[in-house]
């Protein structure tokens, strides 16, 4: 067992080594940051809120992490097919999960790290007023929540091609269907023509919907759930693919 | 070391490998020959536990390959084909994670990886990025990773494939040496590799199995094998060639003449015969010898389809 945990960590670490010794991770922090400033306080309208939240904030983040993420994962197992180290890591005495987890948590610390970043906004509002904090611990935990549900998205299209574009490409649709399932323009043309029960149904796949629990400083069973259970799903999913890639 | 009964693998409606089954024991060097395409990869995907058989059976010192993945892998030692390896990495940090994953703590690693740096001779490009090496410099990389937790069995892949004469020829040393303790499969279609570091050979083709052998058996299956070639003047070459007809099936090869033994099993008489017709008919031999045989031919004749089979 503590072999086990310790191979997932040698892989996550040579995941996350492989960020730092290329621009990747520098540019990505670097843009990550600008297009979280903008949007919160020059989109966002932050003062002009005149509320002491960071809900111009996080309301922002299913749709940042919608082409970040796909960015981030793209080349998790598509470049591993396409340099052929696929045989090689999957030759060691390891099994598939633990590369699978490995490299998962490779990225999903490095997106964690990238939100930790944030603290700034996080300073700012205190200064400026006296949000409820606990409030904004759960907007953390609900947005590293959907950068995870995004980035085990992300895995599984990564797995499926040996060219990270494509990766990509697939990524980013996947995770807009699970944005659009709840965008309320989306469920209001919806509502006209299908019924309330379906309309439902569709917005409980939605991340927006789970997420909104989250910014409201609720930290919900089911919301938490939610995005364990699309992060589960999806990693197995990618072991499937894999799978199915060896056995030809 | 290894055993492999019966294995196939199918892709679709292709059968890859169809049936093979051989084994290797400590102390043996197999070469494993065929055309590409042959099916050489697929087995060795399939005996590295990265492919899974259709059917059959793999088993790598007594562990089952399907059955008992990660006690078979930590066994083998696994070059793959083009020798991948991590391009943003340095050859230390690369050969470290490798330790790592063989579960070499700390100095046990630092050792690990310093005896396969020396073997491989890699110490001069230890701290350069991988996607910086060249092809020679790469392979000896992914080679040295194979060699990290000093396996008792290995599983090369074109080892000495994209690399220079030199390079080859220390490939082939360190194969041959690491032979003696371990047991080691490795493929090429460079036939010479065979002669040089093989103590069986296996050629297959279309995934099957189609010559086993000592490089010296699959020699003595060429239709040259045991003809007798010699170079002689002293008398009209019309009449040397009408007067060796006598021992046997004349060729003309490059100005030389060939003699082919009517019984395969004779070419020791062969050879005396023909000395003994160039002393009575007074011929001087410039050069005369015993042919072996040429692994290309028989790799030729049993692999080509039988529409170009002269």
């Amino acid at each position: 067992m503590r072999s086990a945990w310790s191979h997932v960590w040698t892989i996550a670490r040579r995941e996350l080594g492989g960020y730092f010794s290329s621009p990747v991770a520098y540019v990505f922090l670097v843009i990550f940051l600008l297009l979280t400033g903008f949007f919160t306080f020059t989109a966002g309208n932050f003062f002009e809120r005149g509320e002491a939240s960071l809900a111009a904030f996080f309301g922002w983040h299913p749709w940042l992490y919608l082409v970040l993420v796909p960015a981030i994962g793209m080349r998790l197992w598509s470049e591993e097919r396409r340099a052929g180290t696929m045989e090689l890591l999957l030759t060691l005495p390891i099994t598939p999960w633990q590369a699978i987890l490995g490299k998962f948590l490779a990225s999903w610390l490095f997106l964690a790290l990238a939100l930790a970043l944030t603290f700034p906004v996080v300073v700012t509002v205190n200064v400026l007023g006296d949000p409820d904090n606990g409030a904004i611990v759960a907007g953390y935990l609900g947005s590293l929540l959907l950068a995870g549900a995004y980035l085990a998205v992300t895995c599984m299209t990564s797995a499926m091609t040996r060219n990270q574009v494509v990766a990509f490409i697939l990524a980013v649709v996947a995770c807009l269907f699970l944005i659009l399932a709840g965008f309320s323009p989306v469920t209001d043309l919806l509502v006209r023509w299908a019924s309330p029960a379906l309309v439902d149904t569709v917005a409980a796949f939605s991340v927006i919907t789970h997420f909104d629990g989250f910014q409201k400083g609720v930290i919900d069973t089911r919301n938490l759930c939610f995005f364990l259970s699309v992060m589960g799903f999806a990693l197995f999913a990618t072991g499937v693919i894999i799978r199915g890639l060896r056995a030809g | 070391m290894i055993r492999i009964e019966n294995l196939v693998k199918t892709f679709g409606a292709k059968r890859a490998v169809d049936g093979i089954s051989f084994s290797v024991e400590r102390g043996e060097v197999l070469g494993f020959l065929g055309p590409n395409g042959a099916g050489k990869s697929t087995t060795m995907r399939m005996v590295t536990g990265f492919y899974p058989p259709t059917s059959g059976r793999v088993s790598v010192g007594g562990h089952d390959v399907a059955e008992a993945p990660l006690e078979a892998k930590r066994l083998i030692g696994y070059l793959p084909e083009n020798a991948p390896s991590y391009p943003d990495m340095t050859v230390g940090a690369f050969l470290g994670f490798a330790a790592a994953m063989r579960g070499l703590r700390r100095e046990a690693r630092a050792k690990a990886v310093a005896r396969v740096v020396q073997r491989c001779s890699l110490g001069s490009v230890l701290h350069q990025p991988i996607e910086t090496l060249s092809k020679g410099y790469r392979h000896r990389t992914c080679l040295a990773q194979a060699l990290i937790h000093d396996p008792e069995v290995l599983v090369l892949d074109e080892p000495t494939d994209g690399l220079d004469p030199n390079q080859k020829h220390e490939a082939r040393n360190l194969i041959r040496e690491l032979g003696r303790t371990k047991a080691v499969i490795f493929s090429t279609h460079i036939l010479e590799e065979v002669d040089a570091a093989c103590t069986r050979a296996i050629i297959i083709d279309r995934g099957r199995i189609v010559a086993n052998g000592t490089p010296q058996e699959l020699k003595r299956m060429s239709e040259v094998a045991g003809a007798v070639t010699l170079q002689a003047h002293g008398a009209d070459p019309g009449r040397i060639e009408q007067r060796l007809a006598t021992l046997g099936r004349v060729d003309k090869v490059d100005g030389a003449f060939r003699v082919y033994p009517k019984d395969r099993g004779a070419s020791a008489v062969l050879t005396r015969d023909v000395v003994e017709l160039a002393a009575r008919e007074g011929w001087q031999l410039d050069a005369l010898h015993t042919e072996e045989g040429q692994l290309d031919e028989v790799f030729r004749r049993i692999t080509l389809p039988d529409t170009v089979r002269r």
